[in-house]
């Protein structure tokens, strides 16, 4: 075989919590009383814009989030495989990884941005900025033949992105000609004038805005470093990408770690009160007044010295950084399950005493059959809420953790990761702007988004859920 | 009143014992003695009597709960336990692992936190309260309209860009202010302009939008009706009732937070080179000092918990209905 799937435990994270999206997709299908809220999201405009961004990003993970490890040769019979562990990501942008320069260089530039020693043609010496050996080097003259380049690139990707876009199009129409029963031209106004219940054309004209973004860049990308290259010479926008999947698995494998503990604790201490209520109140009292990213920081500390001491566990260097990635999603999972547990123990407290429950209690069902069938399903809207809402501050927490020093192992590319390298740079002069930039960029577009998915959930399940900010993410991201 | 809270400290005391158990647990049970010396000494080239030196040095050579060698009640107290997770109630915090004296370190470096977080805090209150009042004035408009969509997008900003972003403008591009340090007296006003108007602007976003949810919930409500229709403006309405009685949610937030001031803020501190106690805990994140690590987790447990005990009584005074019997 010429490669051998990895399953990462971040990986085999991501593909329970896709199963479990999917079982829960297919469930609400099937049931009109679910299905009624998620309508109404999907008739917000901005919640579907936002999806539209959401949906590339979360592809971009899961494209990224295949793992293997290529052959590299036959040694006695047997198939030797690399240690590197790649994905399909790296695969796909394959060029881009490995085009690495020697230093820092400029987005689009054809030169290093450090001078070097050279030896002229006249066997005199100078120092000279020196061409890259892989951005723009398939140009004879960049003094001239640069911007040209550029342009025709620009108008190119623009051109491919357009047709992309009128595909995307075409093909929705006909999707709703079909659905609606009327032919292409009306659906195409309907969506034009914005009559459609979903709205639809909110989410073209965010399309619009990516082809006409990502159709360029990916065009310069062929033969530029579209975003310049950091210190080591490797691609920026490559990093971005990549970074992309640290963000997602963080902001979602998290909520997967805390929320059975958030569930069933919460639940139970609102549903039977008395002793079980003390003892889980105290538990989380206590677990919420040690300050988040002290309560975290210590226990990174802890998790590298384990790590430090028990090197024979871990196969490669993206295992090892792959489990402390995993770490650390169970750490901020233990340190923020508290606030959602305390909101679902005020709401099964109310619940307990509503009359369908009594009901169920009169007619002798047990505590557990309550629990599951009727406490469960009336709490699951701020488990919703909570968990979206709870997505665009981890991605935010993960930055600021790794600028600490506790948060993702230095070998895992992500925003944080980017930003504290970039950090040391900022004395230089001239600046080096561009790994801040980028970093910027992608994780506002990533937040933002997220955000505003957000609010139309919480709008569409419950307006009057008034979901504290929980305390702790608060302060991490001051 | 005095019972009430008298009863409330008694109530720490569990949650206090219950931090101690978890810092415990993390720092010598997960993880023992020996592995934090190899860690400090390097993992590979260590001799087991390097270890020993390096945990006799630091007091970690104890049994952790009990010691069998000693007599009487030595037994209980000549251990890690009870030297260093005990004695952190009396606020002995003991030595680094550097050797430096932690106690000291703490009350002489936690005056520069404040210098930078009170004034965030005080400014902050007062300019998010503000925004807020003025987007529910014009609530339904196109003034509360964008300033909701400024908000959002101005807390998917990672707060770490508006510290770097601060500095490049303020610091480096105008030239008003240094860009980091700190100096003690009058001579601090200089640096510490930029982390507070970095540390305000930040907040904006997140915490203007949370004051207004609060504000218009109040506006929603009946007594609020009554006083528009008794012919009172709106300005009056809204500093006279809705204000006054929106301070309840606000307090919750915001009083838990003054007692923790004086851990200050890890990054802004890092980034402004700030000598507070939120640079200390980087510092000793980064040199791996368990010994402060674990004394700045029980302090910030201690604070946050006299925070939630302030919340409580400050509720007395806005609230004439609470009492506590």
């Amino acid at each position: 075989m010429p490669f051998m799937p990895d399953l990462l435990w971040t990986d085999a994270l991501v593909f329970v919590l896709l199963a479990a999206v999917a079982a829960l997709v297919w469930h609400v299908r099937r049931h009109e009383h679910l299905a009624a809220p998620w309508r109404k999201v999907a008739r917000s405009s901005s919640g579907m814009a936002a999806a539209t961004v959401l949906a590339v990003f979360v592809v971009i993970g899961i494209v990224d989030s295949l793992h293997y490890r290529p052959a590299v040769g036959v040694k006695d019979g047997k198939t030797v495989y690399a240690v590197e562990v790649l994905s399909v990501l790296d695969a796909i942008a394959a060029p881009l990884r490995a085009r690495r320069e020697k230093t820092y260089s400029a987005p689009l530039a054809t030169h290093l941005y450090s001078k070097e020693t050279m030896e002229l043609p006249d066997g005199r010496q100078a120092r000279e900025f020196p061409r890259l050996k892989h951005g723009g080097s398939h140009l004879k003259n960049p003094e001239t033949d640069l911007l040209p380049d550029i342009a025709r690139r620009v108008l190119w990707g623009f051109a491919a992105g357009a047709m992309l876009w009128i595909v995307l199009a075409m093909l929705l129409c006909a999707a709703l000609a079909r659905s609606g029963n009327i032919n292409v031209d009306q659906a195409w106004r309907a969506v034009w004038r914005g009559e459609t219940d979903v709205p639809w054309r909110a989410v073209l004209i965010m399309l619009v805005v990516m082809v006409a973004a990502g159709g360029p860049v990916l065009a310069l990308a062929a033969k530029y470093h579209v975003l310049g290259t950091d210190k080591v010479g490797q691609d920026v926008f490559y990093q971005s990408l990549k970074s992309i999947r640290t963000g997602l698995v963080i902001g979602t494998v998290t909520t997967l770690v805390m929320l059975p503990f958030a569930l069933l604790l919460g639940v139970m201490a609102g549903y039977f009160k008395g002793w079980v209520d003390d003892v889980i109140q105290y538990l989380y009292t206590t677990l919420s007044s040690i300050p988040g990213v002290l309560l975290i920081a210590a226990a990174v500390l802890m998790m590298q010295v384990f790590i430090e001491t028990h090197p024979h566990l871990f196969e490669t260097v993206t295992a090892r950084a792959d489990l402390r990635l995993v770490f650390l999603c169970v750490i901020l999972g233990i340190t923020s399950w508290t606030g959602l547990a305390r909101l679902l123990r005020g709401e099964a407290l109310k619940l307990r005493e509503m009359e369908y429950i009594q009901a169920a209690h009169a007619f002798g069902v047990s505590h557990w059959r309550v629990l599951s069938r009727h406490i469960l399903p009336n709490v699951m809207h701020i488990v919703l809420i909570a968990v979206v809402m709870d997505f665009s501050g981890l991605v935010l927490a993960e930055a600021v953790l790794s600028y600490v020093g506790v948060g993702v192992d230095p070998t895992t590319i992500s925003f944080g990761t980017m930003i504290n390298s970039a950090r040391l740079e900022m004395a230089r002069d001239p600046m080096v702007w561009w790994s801040l930039v980028s970093a910027f960029c992608f994780m506002l577009v990533m937040v933002l988004s997220a955000n505003l998915f957000a609010d139309a959930v919480r709008d569409a399940f419950d307006p009057r859920v008034r979901v504290a900010r929980p305390f702790r993410l608060a302060a991490i991201k001051a | 009143m005095i019972s009430y809270v008298v009863r409330r400290l008694l109530y720490a005391i569990p949650i206090l014992v219950g931090v101690n158990v978890i810092t415990f647990t993390l720092f010598f049970v997960v993880n023992s003695p020996d592995d934090m010396a190899r860690v400090h000494l390097g993992v590979k080239r260590v001799t087991p009597e390097a270890v020993q030196k390096w945990k006799e040095e630091r007091g970690y050579d104890k049994p952790l709960l009990y010691n069998g060698a000693a007599a009487g009640a030595k037994r209980y107290t000549d251990t890690i336990f009870y030297e260093k997770s005990v004695r952190l109630f009396a606020f002995q915090f003991g030595r680094s692992d550097q050797g430096r004296d932690i106690g000291y370190d703490i009350s002489t470096r936690m005056w520069a936190s404040l210098a930078i977080a009170l004034p965030v805090f005080l400014l902050g209150l007062v300019a998010y309260i503000t925004l807020a009042l003025l987007m529910a004035f014009f609530r339904a408009t196109y003034v509360d309209f964008w300033g909701v969509v400024a908000c959002v997008a101005m807390m998917s900003i990672s707060g770490l860009f508006y510290i770097i972003g601060g500095q490049y403008l303020v610091g480096k591009l105008l030239n008003l202010v240094p860009v980091s340090g700190y100096d003690g007296g009058t001579n601090a006003f200089k640096f510490l302009v930029l982390p507070v108007i970095v540390g305000v602007v930040a907040g904006i976003g997140a915490s203007t939008r949370w004051y207004r949810t609060i504000f218009l919930e109040e506006m929603g409500k009946d007594y609020v009706r009554t006083a528009r229709a008794k012919g009172l403006s709106e300005l009056r309405v809204l500093f006279r009732h809705v204000l006054q009685n929106a301070m309840i949610p606000i307090l919750t937030g915001v009083v838990v937070v003054i007692p923790l001031l004086f851990m200050g803020s890890l990054v802004a501190e890092a980034f402004f080179g700030i000598p507070g106690l939120g640079s200390y805990t980087i510092d000793a994140i980064n040199s791996q000092d368990f010994a402060v690590v674990r004394a700045m987790v029980f302090l910030g447990s201690v604070l946050y918990i006299i925070g939630l005990i302030f919340t409580d009584i400050s509720y007395t005074w806005v609230d004439p209905r609470v009492r506590f019997e």
